[in-house]
């Protein structure tokens, strides 16, 4: 057996028999080749069916929101910064966590599973930011000469190409919203998309209304998104979705030195002021 | 039975043929995603052909007869119109369509969708006009995918249920059974009628059998029937199966049984529509009442929901098998890994305690 595999086991069990948590989230081997499964283990027995593999592509801070238990969960790099966002927002408390830290080393694409996906390729934090406990010693980071190569290359297009490009993308969305479920910043009771009362968006594969509602999630994902894939990991058609959100977190960091998810003091740019803001209008 | 042999040289050509009588709808490659090769059921342009090596596709093709977005319904609201404000039915195309390359497990999901819709009592005007236009001109299915569990739900890579004519590939050539009249009048019109050899029957028989064979999951419903909805709807393993659900549709719009729809109006200017989009059991707003009551609010009742119907009421009502063919295809698609087959076999081994 994998020796992190071993030893996420013998943490979660160890936290349950000491009463430490009520239940552990965590991944399990799923029903088809190179796929894994979010599991809940209740006691220390089940915590033998928990994994840790390439194929860990969800984002387990989705399953806490909301959730009153004492809860441990394990957590990659992007999983906790998306726990962190988690508790400046208010979804969860640190106290009712036990947070079990995995360096992580990138999962591997779904389609070609001997590469690394995408957005592990440049992913800058693949240590968890916010543990109780490491489950391994941490790995090192990767050193980029260009993270934002993709989203500088659609800035480069002229309007028109831009526009065909972001067309062409969602051109195929059948809209499951899968990857706005899979999102662990997408927990609002009520998604604009299912107002009813009054309705803001069309309900039909009408091509304005699809790109509505993926460039108005993308909007409320800026400067909170982690860029942990969750998203395109969920996508039954394979919609590059982050293509709109990487714009957005590239915007972050350029605007306001911000990459979301690592520092627990701290709100996200668009949720707070500051008499530094780039933007002339605001002062 | 009549069995018609197509040379493979002969089939673009015979295809051609077809269109002066049947607007043809067939799986194409899709745009390359991710570098995800990828198929997908479509009406076909005048220049294109069904591709028959390609992979199951990730929808299923009853859009082509039951679209995800389909207009039902106009009316103007201009006073100075006659009629304006009475709703009429659109006028939709319903002339002989030919849908190519589907799957026998899809077509005989067509006739599960079919009980619904054409009943004795109601008669859905839109599938029915779309269902009865249409004419199914299977492919078998030589080499069943990881996912396929179609001999555990009825129907099978050489199911004929649902189906007009089924195509066997054949190395060189298709042998094409005909099913219906309706069969034998699609391959008129695309001029095949070379018929086979007598050893031919005996061949669709061999790849049949070696087709049953490599399916290699097992699930079992024999037990389904014997429990009580109140048993199974009571049973205490639908939190853990409810876990990792994260309440997308993805399943529900990738099965070729699922046939909920939801009814929309839409104005513009004095124009207005009214159609109906695809709906999902998985979604909340799906039953979520004018009062704010969602009587399945609860994640773990949406998804008590899908299975009890697929593999309880509908089974209870129709007497007709489950509502799941075997396809594979949420198994493959689902984001989250819930897999019908293991919920299947859950319910169908469950013993509720005396």
């Amino acid at each position: 057996m994998d020796s992190l595999t071993k030893k996420i086991r013998e943490i979660a069990s160890n936290i349950l028999k000491e009463g430490k948590v009520e239940m552990v989230i965590g991944f399990t081997q799923g029903t088809i080749p190179m796929t894994s499964k979010p599991y809940m283990a209740r006691t220390p027995e089940q915590t033998e069916n928990f994994i840790w593999d390439r194929h860990c592509t969800l984002n387990l801070a989705n399953y806490i929101t909301g959730r009153k238990e004492k809860i441990g969960i394990i957590a990659k790099g992007c999983d906790s910064r998306n726990i962190v966002n988690h508790i400046v927002e208010n979804k969860i408390s640190r106290d009712q966590l036990y947070i079990i830290g995995v360096p992580c080393t990138g999962m591997a694409d779904k389609h070609n599973p001997d590469e690394l996906r995408d957005n592990c390729a440049t992913c800058t934090h693949r240590n968890p930011v916010i543990f109780d406990i490491m489950a391994a010693e941490p790995v090192e980071e990767q050193k980029l000469d260009d993270p934002f190569a993709d989203v500088k290359a659609i800035e480069a297009m002229d309007k028109d190409a831009k526009w065909g490009h972001f067309q062409d993308l969602l051109s195929n969305c059948v809209r499951c919203y899968a990857c706005r479920n899979a999102c662990p910043l997408c927990y609002c009771p009520t998604c604009f998309v299912d107002e009813s009362a009054p309705q803001w968006v069309g309900k039909g594969q009408n091509k304005t209304d699809i790109q509505t509602f993926h460039f108005l999630r993308a909007f409320h994902c800026a400067g909170r998104c982690t860029d942990c894939g969750a998203c395109e990991a969920a996508c039954p058609m394979d919609i590059h979705v982050r293509a709109f959100t990487r714009k957005l977190n590239k915007d972050a960091l350029d605007l306001f030195g911000w990459e979301a998810g690592l520092d627990m003091t701290k709100r996200p740019p668009l949720d707070t002021f500051n008499p530094d803001d780039p933007n002339d209008f605001i002062k | 039975m009549k069995v018609i042999k197509i040379d493979k040289t002969e089939w673009t050509g015979g295809i051609d043929k077809s269109r002066a009588k049947y607007l043809l709808f067939g799986p194409v490659k899709d745009k390359d995603v991710q570098n995800n090769e990828r198929y997908i059921f479509k009406q076909l342009s005048a220049d294109q052909f069904p591709d028959m090596e390609a992979s199951d596709t990730v929808l299923s093709p009853k859009g082509t007869v039951f679209p995800q977005t389909e207009k039902m319904l106009q009316v103007s609201l201009d006073p100075s119109v006659p009629d304006h404000h009475i709703m009429k039915r659109v006028d939709t195309d319903y002339s002989p369509r030919a849908v190519i390359g589907i799957r026998p497990f899809d077509a005989k999901a067509l006739t599960l969708v079919n009980l619904n819709f054409d009943t004795k009592d109601y008669r859905d005007p839109y599938w029915c006009d779309a269902y009865q236009a249409t004419t199914f001109v299977g492919l078998a299915v030589n080499k069943p995918s990881q996912f396929d569990f179609s001999t555990s739900m009825g129907s099978s890579p050489f199911g004929e249920e649902g189906l007009d004519v089924l195509l066997v590939d054949n190395g060189s050539e298709f042998l094409a059974k005909v099913i219906t009249d309706k069969g034998q009048s699609f391959l008129d019109a695309a001029g095949f009628n070379k018929s086979a050899d007598e050893s031919s029957a005996q061949k669709i028989e061999e790849l049949k059998a070696a087709a049953e064979k490599a399916v290699a999951a097992k699930v079992g419903t024999d037990n389904l029937t014997k429990r009580t909805i109140l048993e199974l709807h009571e049973a205490p393993f639908w939190n853990d199966i409810a876990f990792a659900y994260i309440n997308c549709g993805t399943c529900t719009f990738v099965c070729p049984t699922c046939w909920c729809f939801d009814i929309q109006d839409e104005t513009k200017g004095k124009s207005s529509t009214r159609f109906r989009n695809w709906d999902s059991c998985m979604f909340p707003l799906f039953t979520l009442h004018g009062s704010g009551h969602n009587p399945r609010g609860e994640k773990v009742q949406r998804v008590r929901q899908r299975f009890m119907h697929k593999l309880k009421y509908f089974l209870d009502k129709y007497d007709k098998g489950t509502m799941c063919v075997g396809c594979g295809r949420c198994v493959q698609s689902c984001p989250v890994n819930i897999d019908i087959r293991e919920v299947c076999n859950i319910m169908n081994n469950y013993e509720p305690k005396k």
